[in-house]
């Protein structure tokens, strides 16, 4: 971990103003952010750990627990709230029992709200691992959910 | 390209070189991958186009471009084939060989790939002929579809870099900022501050070194231009920067772009080291002595970013907390430095006032508000996409003429422009002109550019409340007003959606405004009430339904409506019942089906898949 944490810094020359994409970049290597980590971080760039910390917090980018291993991005911008995500993302939080910003107990799916994604024509957009799915609904939703594999998720076996 | 330009001279003659071997006739195909467009898969798309070109050896025959964001995002997967410029839209992954075969080697069209104008159902064959794109001027957007982002060779091709060479041999620093003030080119990150006066200051500020700033942040959720621009066309904001750090006198630039456009970050990343090599960035530039750098920087998706002083904190790897402006950036910015700082689209207007001239650029838009906008136009649209019009262009025409109107025949409710600290325009200002003047008198703003379309279905109290939720959760926690009575008015204002309004609330949340917009640290707090001041303008019958009458007028608000079958338009088809996840829709097939009060928990799910449209909210 150590040295993985001193190569990401590497690259960004130890230059502290760097600390935000480093930790991003750390963030995407280790999936979250361990307290391990995040002194190695503080050690290895000279920035006194509560400085890192106070980073960490301030920014919605990073995650102090673990993700789970379907990452849900539903865009909340406000193209897609006019077009009805605040209904999906009822949907979502029904079906997986969990809140907004939070990872179901299996560590199987994370599930957040974003702003927007740039993809405004196809909203409302859901994004799972990167991959954007648009024109998104309930319905479609729900079927996204059960192909991942999320139990009581019942399917409009029409559509 | 990896060998230096060491002067204008040679920069004019590569240039040159480069236009000559773009032979204008030659038969093309250029496919948009702009981030919308990927979002359909259109990478599959790109790999079948050269697949198919190889196995019918017209690799070097054809020019084949991917290039950035053409605005229609609604249409795409998008195509257009040159010389002719045909335009093909929606099409498929599989369509490649096809389009090679007919199209570009007999000259046939293929009719299911046209776009069919709405209004008068023909289909039309050109991409200039499209009336989404007819009525624009696409000033500096439309520089996108001519080069490959990734390419510093198309875009001198096409002259790019000019505008450099010209300041860098011909101008002096102060005759520069002559012509940005003459020009008039105010800001279009939001404030329209004019962005000569801005540079002048900068300038002439004691201490050094100097920095400047492109604010690529773009927080605004529902806009997205500063990202297809810095996505499409890096090279113009590159050049529209080392334009300005020589004007103003700086050797050392940042961009500071938000971390949720990975390839907006690419794509800039490529641009500056092309730039590099090329010697049109870096030490002594085109031969002139001047010298000069640009640093990307990541943002870490905290909206008061975008404010200079907190975008200046997280620049320095800090937590983004904005700072009192009893000093100016431009004297104390970044580090404490003389810093200027400007939005991606004011950058990219550069190069054109330099090449053509100040009088040029102010012979476009309206008394005040000089050249172009590029708007981001979303929401309840027939045509979604990003739109470049003159400023002074009426709301009318950019909604109804170049967006569309409004899908599934509903009715126009309001626009939302300025984004979190905008405003609600209702139907009665859509022959307003747009400009930076005219949106701030009523009670909304330029902001950005983004304009959220709202129909019939779309609750103005629920959009009142949405807005302050977002600048909840984005509010720094720094100055009280902010942090406290932002929370207190969305508070009130769920309150009011949830059917506990109490009268005088609506003058509640217009006092509590009064005290955070004058006392709140920054323009983050002392514009958050706008979309709730705005709404309660526009639209205060809505705000009393819901308070006295317990009733959402738009059915959007859970509590306060309830959903039921239309007895004459269901057809009994049974959807609705398969839908329901709580087994409140019920009902035999052919018959009318019935929605149990008890168990309905509003999830809108039978509304949503009901062909006929016979679920009732009320
Ligand atoms: C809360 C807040 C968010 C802002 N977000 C952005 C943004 O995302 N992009 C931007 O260019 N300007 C943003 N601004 C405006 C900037 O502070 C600044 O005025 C602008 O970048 C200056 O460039 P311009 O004069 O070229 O517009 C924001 C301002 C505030 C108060
Ligand atoms: S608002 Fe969702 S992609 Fe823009």
């Amino acid at each position: 971990m150590e040295e993985k944490v001193k190569e990401i810094i590497q690259q960004y020359s130890g230059d502290k103003s760097y600390l935000v994409p480093i930790l991003q970049d750390v963030q995407r290597e280790f999936n979250y952010l361990p307290k391990d980590v995040l002194c190695a971080v503080s050690a290895h760039l000279s920035v006194p750990i509560s400085r890192v910390y106070e980073v960490v917090t301030f920014y919605k980018a990073f995650s102090l627990k673990p993700k789970g291993r379907y990452q849900l991005s539903l865009c909340m911008g406000t193209a897609c709230h006019v077009r009805g995500a605040e209904l999906i993302a009822r949907n979502m939080e029904d079906i997986l029992g969990i809140k907004e910003g939070d990872t179901t107990a299996d560590l199987e799916f994370s599930y957040e709200t974003v702003g927007c994604l740039g993809a405004c024509a196809l909203g409302p957009v859901l994004v799972v691992n990167g991959e954007y799915h648009g024109h998104m609904n309930i319905a479609k939703s729900t079927k996204i959910l059960k192909k991942l594999g999320k139990k009581g998720a019942t399917d409009d076996e029409q559509d | 390209m990896t060998s230096k330009i060491k002067s204008f001279n040679e920069l004019k003659s590569v240039q040159k070189r480069l236009k000559a071997g773009r032979d204008p006739k030659k038969p093309g195909i250029t496919v948009c991958v702009g981030t919308g467009c990927l979002a359909y898969g259109t990478k599959k798309l790109v790999e079948n186009f050269r697949e198919e070109l190889s196995k019918r050896d017209l690799a070097d025959r054809i020019d084949f471009r991917t290039s950035g964001c053409h605005g229609f995002c609604e249409r795409g997967p998008m195509v257009v084939l040159s010389p002719e410029k045909i335009f093909y839209q929606r099409v498929g992954l599989a369509d490649a060989g096809e389009i090679i075969d007919k199209t570009l080697l007999k000259g046939e069209i293929i009719d299911r790939l046209l776009y069919v104008d709405p209004a008068t159902g023909e289909k039309v064959v050109h991409e200039d002929d499209v009336p989404f794109y007819k009525k624009q001027s696409r000033l500096v957007f439309g520089l996108n579809f001519q080069v490959d982002p990734e390419s510093i060779e198309d875009y001198l091709a096409i002259g790019g870099y000019g505008a450099l060479g010209k300041a860098l041999t011909g101008m002096k620093p102060e005759e520069i900022i002559q012509e940005i003030i003459k020009a008039n080119l105010r800001g279009r990150g939001g404030g329209g501050f004019p962005a000569g006066w801005k540079w002048d200051a900068t300038r002439k500020a004691q201490g050094e070194p100097k920095y400047i700033v492109c604010n690529a942040d773009e927080g605004d959720p529902g806009a997205y231009m500063d990202r297809s621009l810095l996505e499409g066309n890096p090279h113009l904001v590159l050049e529209g920067m080392v334009i300005g750090a020589y004007a103003i006198g700086s050797s050392q630039g940042y961009i500071y772009v938000r971390n949720e456009y990975p390839l907006a970050v690419k794509n800039i990343h490529i641009a500056i080291r092309q730039a590099r090599e090329a010697g049109l960035l870096g030490e002594n530039i085109l031969g002139s002595g001047f010298s000069f750098d640009v640093k990307v920087n990541r943002g870490g998706g905290a909206f008061v970013c975008g404010e200079s002083s907190a975008l200046f904190a997280s620049l320095e790897g800090r937590a983004g907390e904005p700072r009192a402006k009893y000093i100016h950036a431009t004297d104390r910015g970044l580090y404490d430095k003389p810093t200027n700082l400007n939005n991606v689209e004011t950058w990219a207007n550069v190069p054109f006032i330099i090449e053509r001239g100040a009088d040029w650029f102010a012979g476009i838009g309206t008394a005040g508000s000089k050249g172009t906008k590029i708007f981001s136009l979303v929401g309840k649209i027939n045509n979604t996409g990003l739109v470049e019009v003159p400023m002074g262009t009426t709301l009318r025409e950019i909604v109804f003429e170049i967006g569309g109107g409004i899908p599934d025949g509903r009715k126009f409710k309001a626009i939302q422009t300025g984004g979190p600290s905008g405003g609600c325009i209702p139907e009665q200002y859509l022959d307003l002109p747009v400009d930076f003047d005219e949106l701030t008198k009523i009670g909304s703003m330029m902001g950005s550019g983004g304009l959220i379309v709202m129909d019939d279905r779309n609750c103005m109290v629920n959009v009142a409340k949405y807005f302050t939720n977002f600048l909840v959760n984005e509010s720094c926690g720094k100055c009280v007003p902010c942090r406290e009575g932002i929370r207190r008015m969305r508070d009130i204002l769920a309150d009011i959606t949830e059917g506990k309004g109490r009268e005088g609330d609506v003058e509640l949340l217009e006092k509590i405004s009064t005290g955070i917009l004058d006392g709140a640290l920054c323009a983050l707090g002392n514009s958050a009430p706008n979309p709730v001041l705005s709404t309660i303008r526009y639209f205060r019958d809505e705000y009393a339904a819901h308070i006295k009458e317990k009733r959402c007028p738009a059915g959007v608000c859970r509590d306060l409506i309830t959903y039921s079958v239309d007895a004459e338009k269901c057809t009994g088809c049974m959807v609705c019942v398969k839908v329901c996840p709580t087994g409140a829709a019920s009902g035999e097939r052919k018959k009318v089906h019935v929605i149990d009060q008890a168990k309905c928990t509003k999830c809108g799910a039978c509304r949503e898949s009901c062909k006929f449209d016979s679920i009732i909210v009320r």
